[in-house]
């Protein structure tokens, strides 16, 4: 049973890593050929970086998501106090709403505020979809994951020490920076790191509102795959994926450093 | 009076403004083009129109449907073998689960073309083992692939979450009671993950039944889904733009998600959900 | 005695979630005493505190601080502070910081601060935690730092809400001792809350019994005791026999089918009264001796004496007595004059009866519940 279940597990992952290693091995490839591995070559990473192209919606992408996930984590975070203490219907309808853009489908969401945007940005004065549809699409499907990782710190929370700084002479205000916040502050480093990542690898948001001015990476590799093949994608791809185990290895470091410190006590 | 609840109801503002205007409005938007026509006059037809899209919706929720069973076959195991590793192995699996999600998944999909096309690594595998290469790309075969590839982990995650909450001793007094492997499968592993099959189900068919990218990359333009059609009326040429009929299909769509997703939810009585969050 | 009022709460009304808690309410509290808010669950002393304290506004009437209106005060512009139920330290602090929290807030000099820091560590017994991590502390630890973090900003009352109500026996009776030290070294006022009638007893200068919302009895721990004004603080306060009875005169009251002799006068002639009699005052002597006479019907030994129960005519009587009886004895019961306490008749009269139903688990049970619904006292 045991060795069933290895050889089981090794299938899976099997599956679910290999077009990811065949594409880290044909970034590699010298030659344009899909299937003819032609030697080994660097080629394809110096095309990627002298594609202006790519390089433009690298950099929108990493704006929109820093940007948007700042806004949201704010919006967000202020919203969950205002939300964890409010009780019954109204409570009910603040989560449901909380919970349109998480349950529907993205392309719902997508054409929705497109339709939005078409209805009143450009209709009224000639606005054109770009950077900032482009912002507002992401800071709204970000808000609800904020909210869904710092509600429940706040509700582990004593209430008592928000009251206690008060006592201690401290306006409500900074009592909220300075003993609530450090409390919640998993939550919304966790909401903050979700929306940063969602809106990273958001690709049929960033479709249907950007335009044509501010396309993100995704979007444009989506265009990529319509034109004829280039292993720049697979490159591309690479670093992507390099990126993403650097950093899974850090805040897995780190978090086990936390743990350490934590069991020193 | 509490001292606080006008704080709180200030630090609302904001949010309160910014979901009524980019998710209440956009919803009541979508609600007023189904319903209305090209000059703003209420009309049905964009309704009634969906009947020539009965065929579109059968496939999509059928791949739907086929891919979320799949996943859920595959996952169930594997969820079950990692909840019952050491505890250090288990978090070493969960981010071998992870890894790929965080590839975006348009390359991920993109990299099955390169395995899966006529001339691609696997037929050319099996032409070099004397057999007749086969299709494979543009087929339904193909996107049911696809959106088992892309959302495997979905269902793995959240099975595996409410199977690690089991304690071993639970199946230990099952079996001590006389249960053989089925029962204890039947009788209480199964019942009691119920909550993380029911949220894997529905991560894995809302985006399945849902998608455009998967059916245009890997059905080459021969799968139509009703994600395609809904692209298509609101991104495709000129004359093919269509708001009402893209908004009437798209409202048809979250009815129907909401739909299964209440009926899901029917399913589990203890509303205790097993999210991956 | 004017001017040592520090606190005047007047006609303080609260309603919180559709409920009336305080109708109402009048209170003085003196400076430097130490005054304590005793009574059940939901009987309105934390929403009391928390009027004081400044995060919850009342309705109508008046909170008067030092001959100053504050009602309308947010609570960290008030010289009171607060040591919560469970503390409510800064888990993100350390020993030191927690403590120099207020300090800091205040923008004092970082060697003032270092020095009151190391004063209040030195007043609670904790030289040497500074650096300590708070969730590495005991409850009893954590509670001293709570203290000290209090303290730290020289408040001119302290208000203390069931400070002691997650420590276990041993622990409590020692930190109501130390609590009792510090404030007479330091000469201010605490005003403290508690269902606990034993705490209240043995810390405070001044009891104030609440019960729905309504101040029941403001007095010395003594008076309180001895001298009841209803069946409920009767109660509420120790153990006690209550009886119906009739005031046949000034010095004479009838009960329990027995004139007896009292101290009490100044009712009207057969007026209805309670009459309260606490068990360690009814003497057990022999049937010849006895005014009234009954049978015991159980003995419990509880060390320093024994605690039986007499069935005199189907009331049954809790006594504490030195002497052993044995049970199904049938003796005499005799009540000096002064044991004997007249009450007016009350809402709560005839809501205490005997002991009939009286054993020690149904009171283990009703303290579990007060705690549990202490916690939703506070809204």
């Amino acid at each position: 049973m045991k060795v069933l279940s290895r050889i089981y597990n090794f299938l899976v992952f099997g599956f679910l890593y290999a077009p990811i290693l065949v594409m880290i091995v044909y970034s590699f490839n010298a030659t344009k050929s899909r299937t003819q591995f032609g030697g080994f070559s660097f080629r394809w990473y110096t095309e990627l970086f002298q594609d202006q192209v790519i390089l433009k919606s690298l950099y929108i992408s990493l704006a929109v998501a820093a940007l948007s996930a700042i806004i949201a984590t704010l919006i967000g975070t202020l919203a969950s106090v205002g939300i964890h203490a409010m009780r019954g219907a109204k409570r009910r309808a603040y989560l449901a709403v909380n919970n349109i853009p998480v349950t529907n489908p993205d392309i719902v969401t997508a054409i929705s505020m497109m339709i939005l945007f078409v209805f009143f940005v450009t209709r009224m004065n000639g606005m054109e979809m770009g950077f900032g549809t482009l912002l507002i699409s992401h800071i709204t499907f970000n808000i609800p994951y904020v909210v869904l990782s710092v509600l429940p710190k706040l509700r582990g929370l004593n209430e008592n020490i928000f009251e206690a700084a008060q006592d201690l002479g401290c306006p409500p205000a900074k009592s909220f920076l300075k003993v609530v916040v450090p409390q919640i502050s998993q939550g919304i480093v966790t909401g903050f790191i979700m929306a940063f990542t969602l809106s990273l690898d958001d690709f049929v948001i960033s479709y249907f509102n950007s335009g044509s001015t501010a396309q993100t990476l995704p979007v444009t590799i989506y265009s990529m795959t319509k034109r004829p093949y280039s292993p720049k994608i697979n490159a591309l791809s690479t670093l992507l994926f390099v990126a993403v185990m650097i950093l899974l290895v850090i805040v897995n470091l780190r978090r086990s450093g936390e743990n350490k410190k934590e069991a020193n006590h | 009076m509490n001292r606080n609840s006008l704080t709180k109801r200030l630090v609302t503002a904001p949010y309160t403004f910014w979901m009524l205007i980019f998710v209440v409005v956009p919803i009541a938007l979508v609600v007023y083009y189904a319903l209305t026509d090209a000059n703003g006059r209420f009309t049905m037809e964009n309704i009634m129109a969906i009947v020539d899209y009965k065929k579109t919706f059968g496939v999509s929720v059928e791949l739907a449907l086929i891919s979320t069973a799949i996943c859920l076959l595959l996952a169930y195991p594997l969820a079950y073998t990692i909840s019952r590793m050491k505890a250090h192995r288990q978090s070493t699996m969960v981010m071998l689960v992870m890894l790929p999600m965080w590839m975006n998944f348009l390359i991920r999909t993109y990299a099955w073309m390169t395995i899966l096309e006529n001339n691609g690594l696997i037929n050319r595998f099996v032409r070099m083992l004397g057999g007749e290469g086969f299709r494979m790309i543009n087929t339904n075969g193909a996107v049911v692939l696809g959106m088992v590839y892309n959302f495997l982990p979905y269902m793995i995650l959240p099975i595996y979450t409410v199977l690690t909450k089991i304690e071993q001793s639970t199946i230990e007094a099952a079996q001590d009671l006389g249960a053989n492997r089925a029962q204890v499968f039947r009788r209480i592993l199964f019942p009691m993950s119920v909550p993380g099959i029911i949220s894997g189900i529905t991560m894995v068919f809302v985006p399945a039944v849902s998608t455009f990218v998967i059916s245009k990359l890997l059905g080459g333009g021969k799968t139509f889904l009703i994600g395609d059609i809904i692209e298509n009326y609101f991104l495709g040429n000129t004359g093919t733009v269509n708001y009402n009929i893209g908004a009437s299909l798209s409202l048809v769509l979250m009815i129907l998600i909401l739909l299964s997703m209440a009926v899901m939810n029917h399913f589990d009585k203890d509303e205790t959900s097993g999210g991956m969050l | 005695m004017e001017n040592n009022r520090i606190i005047e709460l007047q006609n303080i009304s609260i309603a919180l979630g559709g409920e009336q808690i305080l109708k109402d309410l009048n209170l003085y509290i003196n400076d430097k005493e130490f005054i304590t808010l005793l009574g059940p669950s939901g009987c309105g002393k934390t929403t009391t505190l928390r009027i004081i304290a400044g995060f919850l506004a009342p309705d109508a009437g008046k909170v008067i601080f030092s001959g100053r209106d504050v009602t309308n005060v947010p609570p960290h512009k008030r010289q009171v502070n607060t040591i919560f139920q469970r503390y409510a330290l800064f888990p993100h602090l350390n020993v030191f910081e927690n403590i120099a929290f207020g300090l800091r807030v205040q923008k004092q000099k970082e060697a003032e601060i270092r020095e009151t820091v190391t004063q209040m560590l030195a007043l609670v017994n904790l030289k040497g935690f500074e650096k300590r991590n708070i969730q590495s502390l005991s409850g009893g630890q954590q509670q001293r730092v709570a203290i000290a973090r209090a303290l730290a900003v020289k408040p001119r009352v302290l208000l203390l809400d069931e400070p002691l109500g997650a420590l276990d026996l041993k622990l409590r009776k020692d930190m109501q001792v130390e609590l009792k030290n510090i404030q007479q070294r330091l000469g201010i006022t605490f005003i403290y809350v508690t269902h606990d009638q034993e705490e209240a007893l043995s810390m405070s200068d001044t009891i104030v019994v609440m019960d729905g919302g309504v101040i029941q009895q403001v007095g010395a721990p003594i008076d309180i005791y001895n001298e009841p004004k209803n069946a409920f603080v009767a109660d509420f306060i120790g153990e006690s026999n209550i009886l119906d009875g009739v005031m046949r005169e000034d010095l004479a009251a009838e009960f329990a089918g027995h004139r007896f002799e009292c101290l009490d006068k100044g009712f009207a002639q057969n007026e209805p009264v309670d009459v309260v009699i606490r068990p360690e005052d009814v003497d057990v002597v022999p049937v010849e001796k006895g005014m009234i006479c009954g049978d015991v019907t159980s003995v419990t030994f509880k060390g320093v004496h024994f605690e039986i129960i007499v069935d005199v005519d189907g009331f049954k009587w809790m006594i504490q007595t030195t002497d052993y009886v044995a049970p199904g004895a049938h003796i005499g019961i005799y009540i000096e004059p002064d044991a004997i306490h007249i009450m007016k008749k009350s809402k709560y009269s005839g809501l205490y009866g005997d002991y009939s139903t009286f054993s020690d688990e149904i009171e283990m049970l009703s303290d579990v519940n007060y705690e549990k619904e202490g916690d939703e006292d506070e809204p």
